[in-house]
C-alpha cells in the first residue's frame, strides 16, 4: 500500500510513446515489415540475404522487403516516403479485424504480439489509409474484452490466476493487476489491516534476493 | 558519437552524394535507441535508489551500498540533504518526520514480535530490551516504526 517506488508508466497509447518507459521501450522493439523505396548503401552487412554485393557497395536494393523494429522504422519514415513504406503487420488489417469483431473475447492476444494496443496506437503514425479502421478496431477490440477483464481481475482472491491472465495483451495484464491490487488492499482493509505496518515489499523481495546470493 | 554522425551528415550533404543519407539515419537511429535504453535503466535505477530512502531510512545496509556506482551514491547522499531540509523546514521549529506514520497511527504503543536477533534496543526513559527471535514487547510507535518496515519486527495485532 504505502509504495515507494514509482515506476514511468507507458504513454504508448497517447500521442508519444515516453522516452523513459521500459515498457515503451519493450514495445518498441517489436518487429514491422517494411519496404525499402531507394537503395541503402552498405547495410547490406546487417542483412546477408538481401545485400548486392561487394559492386554495389553492400547495398540493400530499392524494393526489398525487410522486417524492422517498430523505433528504426519510425526514425527512418518521413512523410514523402523517401527512404520506407510501411506495410500493415496481419494482425492489423482487414482479415483479423473481421475477426476481432465478430468475437474479441476468444481471441489470444499474447501470442499475437503480447504489446497489441500499444503497438497498434503507434501504428497510426505512419499515415495508412487504413487508420481510422485501425483505431476503430483496436478501441472495439478493447470494448469487448473489458468485461471479462473487470470481472475476473475483481473476484479471483488468493487464487491462482495464470489460466485468466495468458490471453491478455500487456497492457490488459496491467488493468488486471491494478484490479487484483485495489482487491488485495480492500480485503485487508476489511480484515482491520489496514493499521498494520508491514515490511515493504522492497525489502522483502530484497531478502529473497540475498538467501540466493548466499547459497552461491 | 551522436556529434559526429551529424557532422557526417552535414558533410555529406553538402558534398552531394545524397544518396548516403538513408545510412546515416539508420546509424543515427540506433545511436539515439541505444542511447535511450541506458538512460532508461540508469533512470529506473535512480528511482529504485529514491524508493531506499524511504523504506530503509538514512541508513543503507552495506550490500546494498556495494551495487551502488560511486555517482548513485552521490545522488542519494544529496536527496537525503534535500529531504531532511524540507522535512526540517515543516511543522514549527523541530520539523516533521515524513517518513514515519506511513499509515495512520491508531495507538501511541505497539505490541510488537521479533523475527531475528537485533540485540539490544534502547527506548526512550532509558530502559534497554533484549530484541531475541519470537520475543514479544509493548513498544512505542515511533521507536519500531523503522524497525517493523524493515522486516526485523512484526506488528502483531491483538
Amino acid at each position: 500500500m504505502s509504495e515507494a517506488y514509482f515506476r514511468v508508466e507507458s504513454g504508448a497509447l497517447g500521442p508519444e510513446e515516453n522516452f523513459l518507459s521500459l515498457d515503451d521501450i519493450l514495445m518498441s522493439h517489436e518487429k514491422l515489415p517494411v519496404r525499402t523505396e531507394t537503395p541503402m548503401p552498405r547495410l547490406g552487412a546487417f542483412f546477408l540475404e538481401r545485400s548486392g554485393g561487394p559492386e554495389t557497395d553492400h547495398a540493400i536494393p530499392q524494393g526489398s522487403k525487410l522486417e524492422l523494429p517498430l523505433w528504426l522504422a519510425k526514425g527512418l519514415f518521413d512523410n514523402k516516403r523517401r527512404i520506407l513504406s510501411v506495410e500493415l503487420p496481419k494482425i492489423y488489417q482487414q482479415g483479423w479485424r473481421t475477426v476481432f469483431s465478430a468475437d474479441a473475447n476468444v481471441v489470444d492476444l499474447h501470442k499475437l504480439g503480447p504489446h497489441f494496443y500499444g503497438f497498434g496506437s503507434q501504428l497510426l503514425h505512419f499515415d495508412s489509409p487504413e487508420n481510422a479502421d485501425i483505431s476503430q478496431s483496436l478501441l472495439q477490440t478493447f470494448i469487448g474484452r473489458f468485461r471479462r477483464i473487470m470481472d475476473s481481475s475483481q473476484n479471483a482472491y488468493n487464487e491462482d490466476t495464470s489460466a485468466l491472465v495468458a490471453r491478455l495483451d500487456e497492457m490488459e495484464r496491467g488493468l488486471f493487476q491494478t484490479g487484483q491490487k485495489g482487491l488485495n488492499d480492500f480485503q485487508c482493509w476489511e480484515k482491520g489491516q489496514a493499521s498494520q505496518i508491514t515490511a515493504s515489499s522492497l525489502v522483502q523481495n530484497y531478502k529473497k534476493r540475498k538467501l540466493t546470493d548466499m547459497d552461491d | 558519437m551522436i556529434y559526429e554522425n551529424k557532422i557526417k551528415r552535414n558533410e555529406v550533404k553538402s558534398g552531394g552524394q545524397s544518396d548516403l543519407i538513408p545510412t546515416i539515419k539508420f546509424r543515427h537511429c540506433s545511436l539515439l535507441r541505444n542511447r535511450r535504453c541506458a538512460v532508461a535503466y540508469l533512470y529506473d535505477r535512480l528511482l529504485r535508489i529514491r524508493a531506499l530512502r524511504w523504506e530503509y531510512g538514512s541508513v543503507l545496509p552495506n550490500a546494498l551500498r556495494f551495487h551502488m556506482s560511486a555517482e548513485e551514491m552521490e545522488w542519494f547522499n544529496r536527496y537525503k540533504k534535500s529531504l531532511a531540509t524540507y522535512m526540517r523546514s515543516l511543522g514549527g521549529d523541530e520539523g516533521l518526520d515524513i517518513t514515519q506514520d506511513m499509515k495512520p497511527p491508531k495507538s501511541l504503543y505497539i505490541e510488537v514480535r521479533c523475527l531475528k536477533d537485533y540485540g539490544e534496543f534502547e527506548v526512550d526513559d532509558g530502559t534497554s530490551v533484549l530484541l531475541k527471535k519470537n520475543s514479544q514487547h509493548f513498544l512505542p510507535r515511533w521507536k519500531c516504526e523503522q524497525l517493523v518496515r524493515q522486516g526485523i519486527l512484526e506488528h502483531v495485532l491483538s
